[in-house]
């Protein structure tokens, strides 16, 4: 059964008719067309899919697009403003904390998350935080260093 | 000097469009009036399938067609090729099954290729698939690789008897034998390298479509060399000619050796393509990835080491059951071979060695390259056993191995198994990492946890490997099917800005950023304005691939001899127009010069006379500038290392803690150190996965695989690991152009055996010798369990 | 995914209408059990009824001696709650631990304690603190929810609508962890109430049970000491690739001195 669904992607407005089983990273990507985040796994464990609902991280293939009616979603195309990167995009970059890249807006999406929280975590912190966040590139070392870079810039001491 | 030349930290071209979620993978791509696919698997490890019957399915919603193995047989449809052939001891050459991509008579591991459902939609093709009634008569399998050439065992193909693919071996066995019998201390090992499930957080995924105005196919696909996929799809499974088949690989989100081979997915949907008239699109879900990607390792082994009353290493004997799976994957028959028993020297002076390697079937999914490829298991081996003779003789791990490591001063070497290493400083990569975790204070730090509770150990593992497989007439005689050159071709265009083609193929390795240094360096052209171009064989000449961490050394050299073509060339032409011999002018940092004058020509304005060759020296040259080159390497390089691990033991718990890891690393001369040191990081990490958490059970009977996703396959998270303490010490190649080696699979190959070294000397007091990976939490208790009983007896 | 009929009632009678209007009905909130077994087609509902809509299921109340949890309360919510951090610590601190952050930001009470999943921590607190779950039809208490294997008090369409914790002398949870699923191996929630000490295990049965030994000594003496003597039997523990039933007895005991310890 088709529904309609309505909610503000990225600060714009949108509605869509979608089949009900439809995931919320699959509405994302499918339907607009907003590729950057990823489905890694089918059991929510890596974390690619991270974006914001609301202003919480969430894993959007572990959502139906129907249970983000009326939400508020940021995934990572909306955070770069006028072709200038984010600081934890920045930081991410600044550090080498990607490989592939294909975790990575799902990191970033958590790191959000975690500043948001604590804005000055240490480096337990942050390895704590990353448990729904899998890389197979990286070893964390440099996620971790990015991350801790990036919530200065953010503002934390 | 120039900028972000070679050597420069440089920060990652590729990183913007990643980091901002434009990249493009290969499931962020749409084909207009594409259809979805979705594969019928096996349930069953090994079965007979009696009858398909799909009316069910096709009369489903949105469906377009089903597609069995026997219309891949009534189309003539050829078998996946594997792409190295071993001989057996005797002479004989390896048993080859076929491998139709589409199972067309029996299934040989669960998840195995059964039909193809073509839908308008991914749920309707799911859907669909559940409605194929596959008619299956279940058969008995053998699941271990320790059973598999057991009398009786059930067999995976009729061809291979006792499951045997090859019984391979190297080295001279009667001069180990005479070595044994002047042993003072024989030291013997029993040991598991456990089977790996890789794991790249993308999942494989393909989209295959078919143009029939100009009959030309195109694929596109998650594959770290598409052009080898080109050539063997193309020539051998489905008979298409290369000029008529495009394969490309964009962006692909990590691969470690599991997105080299040519799988059946990719042959099965380009053939549907044409079939359908219709582009079809499939993505695996982790479920099917952990079923049907190829795994990495499953060996056991017997291994014994002679040594005299010195402790220096007379002679090492090993005889190694190598698992192939269900079948013969692309380069599975080369990796417990010519990447395994090829290492077994190690970075010591073992004058005898000999090894042996069955190599069987198993109805489990078939085993190729994962990270390493048969470098992390012999490595394993070796510094297992190292640390293990330093135990029994009680001599210091670190002196054992001073004792024996090949000296700086005998290089180059050859070993007693066919590998000539042409330089590398192994008693400095020892030295430095002792020196930098405090070897010799270690005691002090053991007690201080012992105070704590805590069982701290200390271990090393000091590994050489051999990367960029080479040359290509060597490989050839060995049973190679392929050369192992690389092509590069740099198009300077008009206005000064470069294009290389490249058939490396960068999947996390950061070619796009370390290319672009090496022509910065070179050619003096800022590498904003180079544009590294990879993974699309109508764009690039030919290429390998990246695999074996020979991106740098193989295709970066070839990258530098079309560069030194580039530079001969613009000599000529600014010899004309500066009036001067050829011989005269220099080259260097983007400035043609003849020697000694200041007349001079920025090779911007070459680029561009070579364009617009109004004053051009058209009697001996050719107007343009693009040059291509190919490099087939003289020799593997040999990137050497010493990792050393600490780590505490829970004995409540049998939780393994990693404290700290030190890697000191020769990967010979370094373009960028920071994308270097994330290599190591990785390569690290990955190990120490396959050291405490990673394995993949089947269920021995059934063949149903236990660790089918990531609630059960543990993999590690960041809280798992340190930080990491790396260094390097450069001793660059003798035979390429860069002095490079390579850095992508050193971290993997020597951080497993550190860990489980380090383990053994946590767990030394309580009496625990014997240890397999991984060491989970509950097998560590259980080892601590089984050394208190045998302790109590 | 199969697919179903999708339904966001705005009220508790709404959701249970709907409920029974279906053939096989399921409530979901977070979605984080449920979504991922109908992804790999192990479930297949008919109709899902979205609870999130409900807004009376939400929200985190406190007076001096309980604490009561909404029963589309997201984890993070619980672990975040300065009320709840200073009235249960613990209780605070084992939702903090569940899963990965975006588990617990999506992830209920309610959905948790519905599903019963052997591995799950938060049947711990609510068998450890004595708590009484509130449906839309009665109150159960704790010793009476869980039945077994996935399997609860609850009745077909029954809603949790809250979760109603006693505050406790002291309490401590600790957690021995599957380092892939992040699940209890073996969790362990001890405290001391004014009835009595109750020690509640997850992880190593068929579902949470209390331990009455560990319970009797104790109440003795409130000390890591005092339990780790016991020696729990295997027997009935459950066993899979992660831990034999004798690893988890032994787990059951570590985890049960840790929580005391935890306890201050």
């Amino acid at each position: 059964m088709p529904i309609t669904v309505s909610m503000t992607v990225n600060g714009k407005a949108v509605s869509a008719s979608v089949e009900e089983r439809t995931l919320l990273v699959q509405y994302l990507r499918d339907h607009l067309g907003l590729t950057g985040t990823h489905v890694g796994c089918d059991t929510s464990q890596c974390g690619a899919c991270v974006v914001h609902v609301n202003g919480r991280s969430a894993k959007s293939c572990t959502m139906l697009t129907a249970q983000a009616e009326g939400a508020d979603v940021l995934t990572i195309e909306g955070l770069a403003k006028n072709g200038k990167l984010h600081p934890m995009q920045e930081a991410f970059r600044e550090n080498h904390g990607l490989q592939c890249g294909f975790c990575t807006p799902g990191m970033v999406m958590s790191a959000l998350d975690l500043v948001k929280n604590n804005p000055n975590p240490s480096e337990s912190d942050i390895r704590h935080y990353l448990e729904g966040n899998i890389c197979r590139c990286t070893g964390y070392h440099n996620i971790i260093k990015s991350i801790a870079a990036g919530a200065k810039a953010m503002g934390g001491r | 000097m120039v900028e972000n030349g070679i050597g420069a930290r440089t920060k990652r071209k590729e990183d913007a469009r990643f980091l901002t979620g434009k990249g493009t993978y290969t499931d962020d791509i749409n084909r207009p009036h594409q259809t979805h696919g979705v594969f019928v698997r096996s349930p069953h490890a090994h079965a007979r399938i009696k009858k398909i019957k799909a009316d069910k399915a096709l009369k489903a919603p949105g469906v377009i067609a089903v597609l069995t193995g026997a219309d891949m047989v009534a189309d003539k449809v050829n078998s996946l090729p594997c792409g190295w052939l071993i001989h057996s001891k005797d002479g004989s050459p390896m048993v080859e099954p076929p491998h139709i991509p589409l199972a067309p008579d029996k299934a040989r591991h669960v998840g195995d290729h059964v039909a193809l459902v073509v839908a308008e939609t991914r749920n309707q093709a799911r859907d669909a698939a559940e409605l194929v009634e596959v008619d299956y008569e279940p058969l008995k399998a053998v699941v271990r690789v320790g059973d598999a050439d057991k009398p009786g065992a059930p067999l995976v193909h009729d061809q291979a008897k006792n499951n045997i693919c090859y019984d391979w071996h190297l080295g001279d066995k009667a001069a180990v034998d005479e070595a044994f019998k002047k042993a003072a201390h024989v030291t013997k090992l029993d040991l598991i390298n456990s089977r790996l499930i890789p794991n790249a957080i993308e999942p494989r995924s393909a989209i295959a479509e078919y143009d029939s105005a100009n009959e030309r196919y195109t694929l596109y696909t998650a594959s770290q060399n598409p052009h080898v996929i080109r050539l063997l799809m193309g020539a051998f499974v489905l008979g298409i000619p290369e000029h008529k088949l495009r394969v490309v690989s964009p962006d692909v989100g990590g691969g470690f050796g599991s997105k080299i081979p040519h799988y059946a997915e990719e042959a099965i949907l380009t053939w549907a393509s044409k079939k359908v008239g219709r582009p079809i699109k499939w993505t695996a879900e982790r479920s099917e990835s952990f079923l049907s990607d190829t795994h990495g390792r499953d060996h056991v082994s017997h291994v014994e080491l002679a040594l005299d009353k010195d402790g220096k290493f007379l002679g090492l004997r090993v005889a190694t059951k190598a698992a192939m799976g269900a079948y013969l994957s692309t380069f599975a028959s080369a990796i417990p071979t010519y990447l395994y028993g090829t290492l077994l020297a190690g970075v010591y002076t073992t004058p005898a060695v000999y090894v042996e390697v069955k190599a069987l079937f198993t109805h489990t999914a078939p085993v190729d390259a994962l990270r390493g490829a048969g470098r992390p298991e012999a490595c394993y081996l070796l510094e297992r056993l190292v640390e293990r003779a330093a135990w029994e003789t009680k001599t210091d791990p670190v002196e054992l191995r001073r004792k024996n490591v090949i000296p700086k001063s005998a290089m180059p070497y050859q070993t007693p198994v066919a590998l000539q290493y042409d330089c590398g400083d192994f008693v400095k990569n020892l030295d430095d990492a002792a020196k930098a975790i405090g070897w010799a204070s270690f005691a002090n730090r053991r007690e201080e946890s012992k105070k704590r509770g805590m069982l701290r150990g200390i271990g090393v593992s000091h590994y050489i490997e051999a990367c960029g497989i080479a040359p290509s007439a060597v490989v050839g005689a060995l049973g190679g099917r392929a050369g192992l050159y690389e092509s590069a071709e740099v198009r300077f265009h008009p206005t000064g800005s470069v294009t290389v083609f490249t058939g490396s193929h960068p999947h996390g390795q950061s070619n796009e950023t370390t290319f672009a240094q090496i022509v910065a360096s070179k050619l003096g052209v800022p590498i904003e304005n180079v544009e590294i171009v990879h993974g699309d064989t109508d764009r690039v000449p030919f290429g390998m691939g990246t695999y074996g961490s020979r991106s740098i050394a193989v295709g970066g050299s070839a990258l530098v001899k079309a560069i030194d073509k580039v530079i001969a060339k613009g000599k000529k032409i600014a010899a004309h127009q500066l009036e001067a011999s050829e011989a005269d002018i220099e080259f260097k940092d983007g400035v043609f010069r003849v020697a000694g004058t200041d007349k001079q020509k920025a090779i911007g304005e070459i680029a561009l006379s070579a364009y617009v060759p109004h004053n051009f020296p058209h009697e001996t040259t050719e107007p343009g500038l693009d040059e291509s080159a190919f490099y087939d390497p003289k020799n593997f390089t040999f990137p050497s290392g010493c990792h050393i691990c600490e780590l505490e033991v829970d004995p409540d718990t049998g939780k393994v803690a990693i404290l700290r890891f030190v890697a000191v690393d020769d990967f010979g001369n370094i373009i960028n150190p920071m994308i270097v040191e994330g290599q190591v990081h990785g390569g690290v990490t990955h190990g120490i996965g396959q050291a405490l958490t990673e394995a993949c059970v089947y269920d021995a009977e059934s063949g149903q695989l236990l660790t089918g996703s990531m609630m059960d396959y543990c993999m590690p998270k960041a809280d798992d690991v340190p930080s990491f303490e790396v260094a390097t010490n450069v001793v660059p190649c003798t035979h390429n152009p860069l002095g490079v080696k390579g850095c992508g699979e050193a971290g993997t190959i020597g951080s497993a055996a550190a860990v489980i070294n380090a383990l053994l000397s946590a767990l030394a007091p309580l009496g625990v010798k014997e240890f397999d990976m991984p060491a989970s939490s509950h097998r560590v208790w259980q080892a601590i369990q089984n050394a208190s009983r045998k302790a109590a007896d | 995914m199969y697919s179903f009929a999708y339904h966001r009632p705005a009220s508790l009678k709404d959701a249970a209408a709907t409920f029974k209007k279906g053939s096989e009905s399921r409530f979901v909130a977070g979605g984080h059990t449920l979504l991922p077994s109908m992804k790999l087609r192990l479930v297949h509902p008919s109709d899902l009824v979205d609870l999130g809509g409900v807004a009376e299921l939400k929200g985190i109340k406190a007076d001096g001696g309980t604490v009561v949890v909404g029963a589309t309360t997201p984890h993070a919510d619980v672990a975040r709650d300065a009320k709840v951090a200073k009235a249960i610590p613990a209780l605070a601190k084992l939702a903090g631990g569940i899963g990965d952050p975006q588990v617990r930001n999506r992830g209920t009470i309610g959905g948790s304690l519905a599903n019963s999943d052997p591995a799950a921590d938060y049947p711990a607190a609510v068998l450890g603190l004595g708590a009484t779950i509130k449906t839309d039809r009665r109150e159960i208490k704790a010793d009476d929810y869980f039945k077994g294997l996935f399997e609860t008090a609850l009745g077909d369409g029954e809603i949790i609508t809250s979760v109603s914790f006693p505050v406790p002398e002291k309490s401590g949870y600790a957690k021995f962890a599957n380092p892939a699923s992040r699940y209890a191996i073996v969790g362990v929630f001890v405290a001391k109430t004014k009835d009595g000490v109750r020690v509640a295990v997850t992880g190593a049965g068929p579902c949470a049970f209390r331990h009455k030994e560990m319970e009797k000594a104790l109440a003795a003496s409130f000390k890591p000491d005092a339990v780790a003597g016991i020696k729990v039997k295997a027997d009935g523990l459950n066993s899979d690739i992660h831990a034999s039933a004798e690893y988890r007895a032994h787990l059951v005991t570590v985890m049960a001195k840790r929580a005391v310890a935890a306890c201050g």
